[in-house]
């Protein structure tokens, strides 16, 4: 990567962050104005959403697991490990379900956006479709964007549900645990603020994975090594934003909600 | 070329009336535009006019700056300076908004053929009659008129990466006539082919010329395929492509021939063929 000076740099960036701003303001105000394309919607809903159920599930079940796991031993130093239900319930549903299906999503979904668009891009099929009358935003971003808030919110409950599942097998088959105590205490664990914030989160994770996917993706440039470095850049930028994303909104609920 | 001419891409039809340009008014107005890449100059003080009814071939080297002005043309990208006049539009300080209802009535086919890669040849040929929410029906009766224009009805099915190059072209001719558009710009229909294949676009290029008399532009760095075009026509009776008798050329083909971004030939082919400039006539040769 050849070196630029910094002002150089500075520009390019604020060019990149404006062109991004742009990108992602007409995603959004498409859908409040027509042609909507109902039909990419839901393709892209059942490519974004059911596609990922079976990676979302597994890590979050085993998340869930692991979690029972590692805080049964510290717990145990307070004779608190009847509290693993509590802990495993509200870390998953505040910061790990939210976080990691964000981060999977991100891995699965921005990438896949990115290669696409682009592989469309280098191949002058974007420009096909304007020429031909279509607007690209509107025909590719946007349904993109709102199938990935929309689906991303129940993969997030899916995850959620099966992490608390696995911390209950772990719990029972090999802490020793009661089922029902531990479901109990997972409920009681739990406040309208907690699930308000994990579920908050998704909402912008969703809007990071398809803006950043389409943004790269829409901006390749350089044939099939460009789709590769813009893939790449895909899913570490989003990846990024959303864990700073996720910060910012959690700082945020404590302040509204007091914990 | 045995087939003939498909019912509804037949000439007699109201070209004129669709044009905002008054009938004597020019389709295309190039205007001394430039347009540089980065701190390369592109294209410089480029201006030329298309008539309607008018075939204009732009000639020139690799790299000479003909895709971008078809690309300008069509508003898919903007000069730095200068303007476009589009059917009496100016293309260069239109918004996009208004720029895809233009487009409506400009057909251009991309110099790789650009067709959708996840869509079946019927979807990527009615993919503007799709958008245009044209019953399916109808849609389909107008995608097997377009193949049959081009002779390729029995790929309907199939998608793009199971087409050769050439049927590719073809198939992309056809999604930019079937909207019977007003303006057609061809850019380097003919690049990448071999002669046979490439004579075969040529004539399918001949035709609907001849038979549709649309307004188009036509970019190539081949001389023969440029020469070939200029001078063949569409016989309706037989349905085939034949060189003009007595060595007769197409009075509605003219040359635009572009070197390093610089008009350096605006004429007709006669004009061309006589031409004293050095650099042209080694260009010919």
């Amino acid at each position: 990567m050849p070196f630029v000076s910094p002002k150089v740099f500075a520009k390019q960036t604020i060019a990149a962050v404006q062109e991004y701003s742009i990108l992602s303001w007409h995603a959004v105000a498409n859908m409040f104005s027509r042609p909507r394309y109902w039909a990419d919607i839901f393709t892209q809903m059942d490519s974004i959403g059911v596609g990922s159920m079976p990676i979302v599930v597994l890590t979050g079940f085993f998340t869930g697991c692991v979690l029972a796991l590692q805080s049964a031993t510290s717990l145990q130093q307070f004779g608190a490990v009847s509290m693993t239900g509590n802990l495993v319930a509200l870390s998953m549903v505040k910061e790990l379900g939210p976080v990691l299906t964000g981060l999977m999503v991100s891995g699965r979904n921005a990438s896949g956006m990115a290669s696409e668009i682009g592989s469309m891009k280098v191949t002058e099929q974007i420009d096909a479709m304007r020429a031909l009358g279509t607007d690209p935003l509107r025909k590719l971003v946007t349904p993109r964007l709102y199938a990935t808030i929309f689906m991303l919110f129940f993969l997030t409950i899916l995850s959620d549900a099966v992490g608390i599942a696995g911390g209950a097998l772990v719990s029972v088959s090999l802490l020793g645990l009661n089922a029902s105590s531990y479901f109990h205490n997972s409920y009681r664990a739990l406040q309208y603020g907690d699930v308000v914030q994990g579920l908050t989160k998704p909402l912008f994770s969703g809007f990071i994975i398809a803006t950043v996917g389409c943004y790269f993706g829409m901006n390749t440039k350089g044939g099939t090594q460009g789709v590769g470095r813009a893939t790449t850049q895909a899913v570490v930028i989003s990846s990024v934003f959303i864990i700073i994303v996720d910060f910012v909104v959690s700082r945020a609920m404590i302040g509204i909600f007091g914990r | 070329m045995t087939q003939t001419m498909p019912e509804d891409l037949d000439s007699n039809r109201p070209q004129e009336s669709r044009n905002d340009a008054g009938a004597g008014e020019p389709v295309v107005v190039v205007d001394d535009i430039s347009i540089t890449f980065d701190v390369k100059p592109v294209l410089q003080n480029v201006s030329f006019t298309v008539q309607r009814g008018e075939t204009r071939i732009i000639l020139g080297p690799a790299g000479g700056g003909k895709s971008v002005l078809m690309k300008l043309v069509n508003g898919l990208i903007k000069p730095d300076s200068g303007s476009i006049h589009v059917f009496g539009e100016n293309v260069t300080a239109m918004p996009e908004v208004q720029l895809f209802k233009l487009r409506g009535r400009i057909g251009m086919v991309f110099q790789e053929s650009a067709l959708f890669d996840s869509l079946s040849v019927e979807d990527n040929v009615a993919y503007r009659l799709h958008a245009d929410g044209v019953p399916e029906e109808e849609s389909h009766r107008r995608v097997v008129e377009a193949l049959q224009f081009v002779e390729l009805e029995q790929t309907m099915e199939k998608f793009p990466s199971e087409l050769s190059g050439g049927m590719r072209r073809r198939v992309s001719i056809a999604r930019a006539i079937i909207t019977k558009p007003d303006l057609i710009l061809y850019d380097s229909p003919t690049g990448g082919l071999d002669p046979i294949t490439s004579t075969t676009i040529v004539d399918l290029v001949v035709k609907q010329r001849d038979v549709s008399h649309t307004t188009s532009l036509l970019i190539t760095h081949r001389l023969q395929d440029a020469f070939l075009l200029a001078r063949s026509r569409f016989n309706t009776a037989t349905g085939k492509v034949d060189p003009i008798p007595d060595n007769g050329i197409d009075d509605s083909t003219k040359f635009l021939v572009l070197n390093e971004g610089q008009v350096v030939f605006d004429g007709t082919t006669r004009e061309l063929v006589g031409t004293s400039d050095p650099w042209l006539k080694e260009y010919l040769s």
